[in-house]
C-alpha cells in the first residue's frame, strides 16, 4: 500500500506557475534565447569580431549573413548572440552578487534586531534615496569600462530592495516556533540564520531574483548606450543598441534586431517573475 | 505634521552628506584631470593652476573647503568652461531637463490615468486586456530603444518631425523627447491607476453612491478617482528619479541642451565641480519630491498617520 503523495508549498507553486500561460511562455522563449546564444555563436561561420571590408551594410538575407552585417563588415547575427550572451551572462553575475550582500545584509539585521537593525536598515534607507544611477556612471568614468567592475556596480545598487524583503521575512520568521527549537537545541545565531532562516524565505527571494535580472540588464544596457559599459569589440544588447543607433539611417537592420531581442528578454524575465510572484505569493493576486 | 517633516529633513542631512563625500573622492580617485589637454602643460603650468584651484593641497583640507563652500551656497566654477560657475551651468541647462521632464510627467499622467480608469471600468474586457498588455510590454521597452526608434520612422523615414535639437523648446522638438520619456511612466501609471480603481470600485462607498442612483461620472469624479489615486502620489518620487535616468538618455539622442548630457560629458573631462555639483543638485531634488509625495500622501489621506 502506498501512502497518497504530500504535496508541499513548491509543489503548488509549480503547479500554479506551471498554469500560468505567460510565464511559461516566457520561460519557454528565454530557454531558447539562452540556448541559441549559448551554442550559436560556435555554429554560426563567422566570428563576432571578423571585419570584412568587402561586405559592409549588407542588408538582412544577402550574402548569406541572416540578419545583415554593420559598418565594419561584421556578421549582425554572430554578434547579436555574443551581445545577448554578454548581457544575460552580467544580468546572473550582477543579480548574484546583489542576492549575496541584500540576503547577508538583510538576514543579519533583521536577525540581531535592535540597535544593529537600525542601524543597518537607516543606512540602506539612506543608499535608498540616492540617485544611484549616476554614482554608477560616476563609478564607470572613474575606473575605466571593465566588465568585472560593470558586475560589481549594479550589483551594489541592486542589493538594496533585496536586504529589505529579506530582514522583513527574518522578522517574522525569527518568531517561530521552530527558530526557538533551534536555539533550545543548542544552535548559535549564525547556524539558526543560515540553516533555519535563510532557506525559509527562499520563496519572495525568488521572486526578487527573477524581476531583478532585467533590471540589471537594463542597467548595463543603459551604461553601454551611454558608451561607459562593455567595450567594442566585445558587444551587449546595449552597445549593439548604441551602435545601432547610430547607424540607423544607413541600415535599420542594426538597430532593429537587438531592440527587438532586448525588449523580448526582458518580457521573458517579466512574465517569469510575474508568474513567480503570483505561484509562490498567492495573496497578492 | 511639523515633526514628520523635520525628521525627514533630519534624515536628508547625512543623505546630502554621502552624496558630496562620495562624489568627492570619487570624481579624485580617477585617473587624469581636467587640467588634460592634447598640449602637454608645462610642470610649472600645471602646478601654478592646481594652486589657483587649491589643489595643491592636502585632500583633506581640499573636502573640507569645498564642504564648507557647499553649506555657504557656494558650488565653485567649472574646471572647464572657464567663464561659467557651476551654479550659472545648472541655472542656464536645468530648465530645459525641467521642461522636458515636467511636459513628459504630465502627459503620462493625463494617458495613464485616462487608460488605468477605462480598464478598471471594463475589467476583464477588451480594452482592459489592451491597456494591460500595452502596460506590460511598455515597462519592458526601454528609452534608449524608443528614442532611435521613433527617430527612425517620425524623422528619417516620414520626415514629420525633426530629428533633434532644441530650437528654443518648439513644440515639434519638444514632441519625440517628451513622448519617450512619458512612455514607460504612462505603463506604470495606468497600472496603479487601474489597481487602485479596482480596490475604490468595489467597496462600500461606491456601492452606496451607486445605490443612491449617482450617474457613472459623478461617481468617478466625486469619489472614486481622488481614492484610487492615492498610490500615484506616493509615486511621484520615484518617477522623478525615472525621469531624470531617462534624461540622460533622451538629451543625448535628440541632442538637447539639458543638464543630463552635460554630466556624462563633465564626468569623462573630470570637471570635478560641475559633476558633484550636479549629483547634489540630482540628489536634492529627488529627496525633495519624496518629501513631497509623502507630505501630500499624508494631507490628502488622513487616514496615513505619520511617524
Amino acid at each position: 500500500m502506498t501512502a497518497s503523495p504530500g504535496r508541499s508549498l513548491w509543489d503548488d507553486a509549480r503547479r500554479r506557475l506551471m498554469g500560468n500561460r505567460a510565464a511559461v511562455l516566457g520561460m519557454i522563449l528565454l530557454g531558447g534565447l539562452v540556448l541559441v546564444s549559448a551554442l550559436g555563436p560556435a555554429l554560426v561561420p563567422y566570428a563576432y569580431d571578423a571585419v570584412n571590408k568587402t561586405d559592409v551594410w549588407v542588408p538582412p538575407l544577402v550574402h548569406g549573413h541572416v540578419l545583415g552585417t554593420d559598418a565594419l563588415g561584421r556578421d549582425l547575427f554572430v554578434r547579436l548572440l555574443m551581445g545577448l550572451r554578454v548581457s544575460l551572462a552580467i544580468g546572473l553575475v550582477a543579480t548574484l552578487v546583489s542576492l549575496v550582500i541584500g540576503v547577508a545584509w538583510g538576514a543579519t539585521a533583521g536577525f540581531l534586531g535592535g540597535v544593529v537593525d537600525e542601524v543597518m536598515m537607516r543606512l540602506v534607507d539612506v543608499l535608498y534615496t540616492l540617485p544611484f544611477i549616476f554614482f554608477v556612471i560616476l563609478l564607470m568614468v572613474t575606473f575605466g569600462s571593465n566588465i568585472l567592475l560593470i558586475f560589481v556596480a549594479i550589483g551594489a545598487v541592486e542589493w538594496l530592495t533585496m536586504s529589505r524583503i529579506v530582514r522583513g521575512q527574518t522578522l517574522s520568521l525569527k518568531q517561530k516556533e521552530f527558530i526557538e527549537a533551534a536555539r533550545a537545541a543548542g544552535l548559535g545565531p549564525g547556524a539558526i540564520v543560515l540553516g533555519h532562516i535563510i532557506p525559509n524565505l527562499l520563496g519572495p527571494v525568488v521572486v526578487y531574483v527573477t524581476l531583478t535580472i532585467p533590471a540589471v540588464i537594463l542597467a548595463e544596457s543603459f551604461l553601454s548606450f551611454l558608451g561607459l559599459g562593455v567595450q567594442p569589440p566585445m558587444a551587449s544588447l546595449g552597445t549593439l543598441i548604441a551602435s545601432g543607433a547610430q547607424d540607423m539611417e544607413m541600415a535599420w537592420w542594426l538597430l532593429v534586431f537587438p531592440s527587438a531581442t532586448m525588449v523580448l528578454t526582458l518580457m521573458c524575465f517579466n512574465f517569469i517573475g510575474d508568474g513567480l510572484r503570483d505561484a509562490i505569493d498567492p495573496k497578492d493576486r | 505634521m511639523l515633526r514628520f517633516i523635520s525628521r525627514r529633513l533630519l534624515v536628508a542631512i547625512p543623505t546630502l552628506f554621502l552624496v558630496v563625500t562620495l562624489a568627492f573622492f570619487m570624481m579624485r580617485a580617477a585617473p587624469g584631470s581636467p587640467f588634460d589637454s592634447d598640449r602637454k602643460l608645462s610642470p610649472e603650468i600645471e602646478k601654478n593652476i592646481m594652486a589657483h584651484y587649491g589643489m595643491d593641497r592636502p585632500l583633506i583640507e581640499q573636502y573640507q573647503t569645498y564642504v564648507g563652500n557647499v553649506l555657504r551656497g557656494d558650488f565653485g566654477p567649472s574646471l572647464k568652461y572657464k567663464d561659467k560657475t557651476v551654479l550659472q551651468i545648472l541655472k542656464e541647462n536645468f530648465p530645459v531637463s525641467l521642461r522636458l521632464g515636467g511636459s513628459a510627467i504630465l502627459l503620462a499622467m493625463a494617458v495613464g490615468i485616462s487608460l488605468g480608469v477605462m480598464a478598471a471600468l471594463r475589467r476583464n474586457g477588451l480594452l482592459d486586456y489592451g491597456v494591460m498588455g500595452v502596460a506590460i510590454v511598455g515597462v519592458c521597452i526601454p528609452t534608449f530603444v524608443t528614442a532611435p526608434l521613433l527617430v527612425l520612422v517620425f524623422g528619417s523615414t516620414l520626415q514629420w518631425l525633426p530629428n533633434g535639437g532644441w530650437n528654443g523648446g518648439a513644440l515639434a522638438n519638444m514632441i519625440l523627447p517628451v513622448t519617450v520619456l512619458a512612455l514607460p511612466q504612462v505603463a506604470i501609471i495606468s497600472r496603479l491607476t487601474r489597481a487602485g480603481m479596482i480596490e475604490v470600485l468595489g467597496s462600500n462607498y461606491i456601492r452606496t453612491a451607486r445605490a443612491r442612483g449617482l450617474p457613472l461620472h459623478r461617481i468617478l469624479t466625486g469619489h472614486a478617482l481622488q481614492a484610487a489615486l492615492m498610490p500615484l502620489v506616493s509615486y511621484l518620487g520615484p518617477a522623478a528619479a525615472g525621469l531624470l535616468t531617462g534624461s540622460l538618455v533622451v538629451e543625448k539622442i535628440f541632442n538637447l541642451p539639458g543638464l543630463g548630457k552635460f554630466f556624462v560629458i563633465s564626468a569623462l573631462q573630470r570637471d570635478y565641480t560641475v559633476v558633484m555639483g550636479m549629483l547634489i543638485f540630482y540628489a536634492g531634488l529627488v529627496l525633495a519630491l519624496n518629501l513631497l509625495g509623502d507630505i501630500l500622501y499624508a494631507l490628502l489621506d488622513p487616514r496615513v498617520r505619520l511617524s
